[in-house]
């Protein structure tokens, strides 16, 4: 059981909750992720760690609200626990420090990028991040994101904040312009397709990319292999492998298919959930 | 000595077709009457063999002894110092091949169904009032256990007993390992399960769930931060095997463990009462040959799957299942079929899995094994249209351990190197049994194991070596 301490919506879908954990807060490193069940008879799913604190004992996780379990979690309050949290789980990413990185963050995948940039920075690398959204109300985290690296690029589909584009686009602008803008690294985390157009804009600049994958996962410990990917022609377990791996060498074809195995299911299960109006 | 001309007593089991549709357990147990009668077979041997043959040296035929005189109190007693896990050991251990081989019995007529008895024992223990609360850890020495399955749970039961505090972490949500993720409720119902851990509690034991040594906290700091005087490690063999042919990765196939842990952890038979799902098509084909593949294939006929069949490369005669499974697999309609070799799953247009392409063989020259080796047959290739396939080809130990402990030694295929008579690791202090040193063994063995290492480590302990 792990208490919320502290429950911030970040738009009308996210959440960003600080939950009490010490044991995983003194252990994780920025990359790794944790995975929670809400309820008994519930599911286990994967959520990244967006931040530590190790002195308080909290972990900060972002949710959003797109299954049956992640919208329980959302309905959680302060005060409430997390029937079980489990982790630090998966490694984080191996990058030699001392370039310039650039994180790329789509959607929710932004919050991921917080502490991962953070420590970058300490390790003297420069620190680029790009986030977008479909409008800058859904861009989440920018305060925080801002104070963590040198420079931060918006982008959002209509214009409303910053470049006015996918943050492809922008990335591909930066790879283009002069020395000073162009990345050593690039770190791409969001949905799958963001992380595929990541990897095609790098493909041939000989940028090194690693992307954040998150198949579908049981226990996290490389016991089902449910999370099994194909990196370069080889199968890899994405919970102990993984999380992060050369995005150029990712099957994206069959992620993308592996992601939507349980599709029917989960819209029958949110279904259900929305007549009963419990979770 | 009179002879007793009777046969075993035959176990009472539910219908096929009934049981096929659920969960609920299989064997039914002995009623008193069965148990007396059987418990009377026992010819009381002067050099009672059939305790050679239990790796945990229960003293069978003083607890055999125990029933035929209706004292089964007693009977619980001698039973569970000698094994902490009677209502489990009694339900999946392999007696035919241990204790009940050994049977004198055994040669003329059925041997004693010292795994029938074991198990009534356990079932009445359970019914009755639980007893006075034991007496308080008194050892000071602090025990920690990685891991809450069979090896660990002995481990930490028979530790409990000499005094010790002994605290077992589990990574997953709930305690047990492979008896909870792994066996299926119509062989081993949780609620057996919870009740053996709880006992275990009443000893003393603490279970802490949730917890990765080796992530969260790390072996080293189970010593210097936590102050264990001793770790055993039990963290079994849980990392499964796959095959490396054609569609492994199309949508459908799942490892044996997965499948399983999905049913038995998560609950999905209960989908959508319980949040976990899993997909299981008309047509479902599990690849292997033992207990587990029996399990994953006796769940898939119970999932609603019309057709379920088992594929291996050998023969019959090569098959490592128990008997017992084996049977109830062909009594609820599971097909088999031998000296069949997978070569390449088929997927349909959407990425799921269509068919299962195999080759036909026959049995050749003996390999490395001993076994004969299974050689495809030319031209014989043949596509079993199939929904699902379900990869059983055994699993080995899970690396996430090592590969986070300085100095814990392995062996090249990831079994932890052990001091043979001890159980202690590389690491002074440490001790491990069961599958992370085995590799994929037996739930007994694994016992067996947990048991010999609390043995060693009290000595240890006590000896301040």
């Amino acid at each position: 059981m792990a208490a919320i301490q502290e429950k911030r919506p970040l738009t009308p879908i996210t959440k960003l909750l600080r939950v009490h954990a010490p044991l995983i807060a003194e252990s994780a490193n920025a990359g790794q992720f944790v995975i929670v069940r809400v309820r008994e008879r519930g599911e286990r799913i994967p959520l990244t760690i967006t931040d530590y604190d190790r002195d308080r004992g909290l972990v900060t996780i972002v949710v959003q609200e797109v299954g049956v379990t992640t919208r329980c979690l959302g309905a959680l309050q302060e005060g409430d626990e997390i029937l079980d949290i489990v982790g630090p789980l998966g490694e984080a990413p191996q990058l030699q420090p001392g370039g310039h990185i650039i994180g790329v963050g789509g959607g929710y995948g932004a919050a991921a990028l917080l502490c991962l940039m953070r420590e970058r920075k300490e390790q003297g690398d420069r620190t680029t991040v790009i986030v977008g959204a479909r409008h800058k109300d859904l861009l989440i985290l920018v305060d925080e994101l801002r104070e963590v690296c040198d420079n931060l690029e918006l982008c959002t589909d209509d214009g409303s904040a910053g470049f006015k584009g996918l943050v492809t686009e922008r990335l591909q602008q930066l790879i283009d312009g002069d020395q000073s803008q162009r990345p050593d690294y690039v770190l791409a985390i969001g949905p799958m397709p963001m992380m595929r157009a990541v990897a095609d804009t790098t493909r041939d600049t000989g940028i090194a990319t690693q992307a954040s994958l998150d198949p579908l996962m049981i226990d996290g410990t490389g016991m089902c292999g449910g999370c099994r990917v194909t990196i370069g022609g080889e199968v890899k377990f994405a919970c102990v492998d993984g999380p992060f791996f050369d995005a150029h060498q990712v099957d994206f074809d069959e992620a993308v298919q592996r992601s939507k195995m349980y599709v029917k299911e989960e819209s029958l299960a949110a279904c259900r959930q929305s007549e009963s109006g419990t979770g | 000595m009179p002879v007793k001309r009777s046969d075993k007593t035959p176990m009472p089991q539910r219908d096929p077709t009934g049981r096929a549709q659920d969960f609920d357990e299989v064997n039914e147990g002995y009623c008193f009457s069965h148990a007396m009668f059987e418990a009377e077979r026992c010819l009381r041997c002067q050099d009672p063999v059939c305790m050679e043959g239990c790796p945990v040296r229960i003293p069978i035929s003083d607890f055999v002894h125990a029933i035929a005189a209706g004292d089964l109190a007693r009977a619980a007693s001698i039973l569970r110092t000698a094994n902490p896990l009677p209502g489990i050991c009694g339900r999946v251990c392999p007696q035919e091949s241990q204790c009940e081989l050994k049977c004198h019995m055994a040669k003329r007529f059925g041997p004693v169904a010292v795994g029938h008895l074991e198990r009534f024992v356990a079932d009445w223990e359970r019914s009755q009032p639980v007893g006075e609360t034991p007496p308080a850890p008194w050892q000071s020495a602090r025990v920690a256990v990685v891991g809450s399955g069979p090896a660990g749970l002995v481990c930490a039961g028979q530790l409990a007993r000499q005094g010790y505090p002994v605290t077992v972490y589990e990574a997953l949500h709930a305690p047990g390992g492979v008896l909870r993720y792994g066996i299926p409720e119509f062989r081993l119902p949780n609620a057996i399960l919870d009740w053996e851990i709880d006992a275990l509690k009443r000893l003393g034991v603490e279970f802490v769930n949730n917890v990765i040594i080796g992530k969260t906290i790390t072996l080293d700091n189970l010593f210097d931060r936590y102050g264990f005087a001793a770790v055993f490690i039990g963290t079994g063999a849980g990392l499964p095997k796959f095959l490396g042919i054609p569609g492994e990765n199309l949508n459908g196939v799942y490892s044996a463990n997965e499948f399983l842990t999905r049913i038995n952890l998560m609950q999905a038979f209960q989908f959508p009462e319980a949040d976990t799902p899993l997909k299981v098509g008309k047509r479902v084909a599990v690849i292997g040959s033992g207990n587990t593949a029996m399990d994953a294939v006796r769940s898939a006929r119970r999932m609603g799957a019309e057709q379920a069949l088992v594929v291996y490369r050998r023969s019959e005669a090569e098959m490592t299942a128990r008997v017992e499974e084996y049977h109830h697999a062909i009594e609820e309609g599971v097909k088999f079929h031998w000296l069949t070799n997978p070569v390449e799953v088929i997927g349909d247009d959407d990425g799921w899995v269509a068919g299962l392409k195999c080759l036909r063989m026959e049995l050749g020259e003996p390999d490395e094994s001993g076994r004969a080796r299974p050689v495809p047959i030319e031209g014989s290739e043949l596509v079993f249209p199939v929904d699902n396939v379900v990869l059983s080809i055994g699993t080995t130990p899970n690396p996430l351990l090592a590969k986070t402990t300085p100095g814990l030694a392995t062996h090249s295929w990831g079994g932890l190197v052990v001091d043979e008579k001890k159980g202690e690791t590389s690491r002074r202090r440490v001790y491990a049994g069961g599958d992370a040193v085995t590799g994929a063994a037996t739930v007994i063995l694994a016992a067996g194991a947990g048991k010999s290492a609390a043995e060693a480590i009290h000595q240890d302990l006590s000896a301040g070596l």
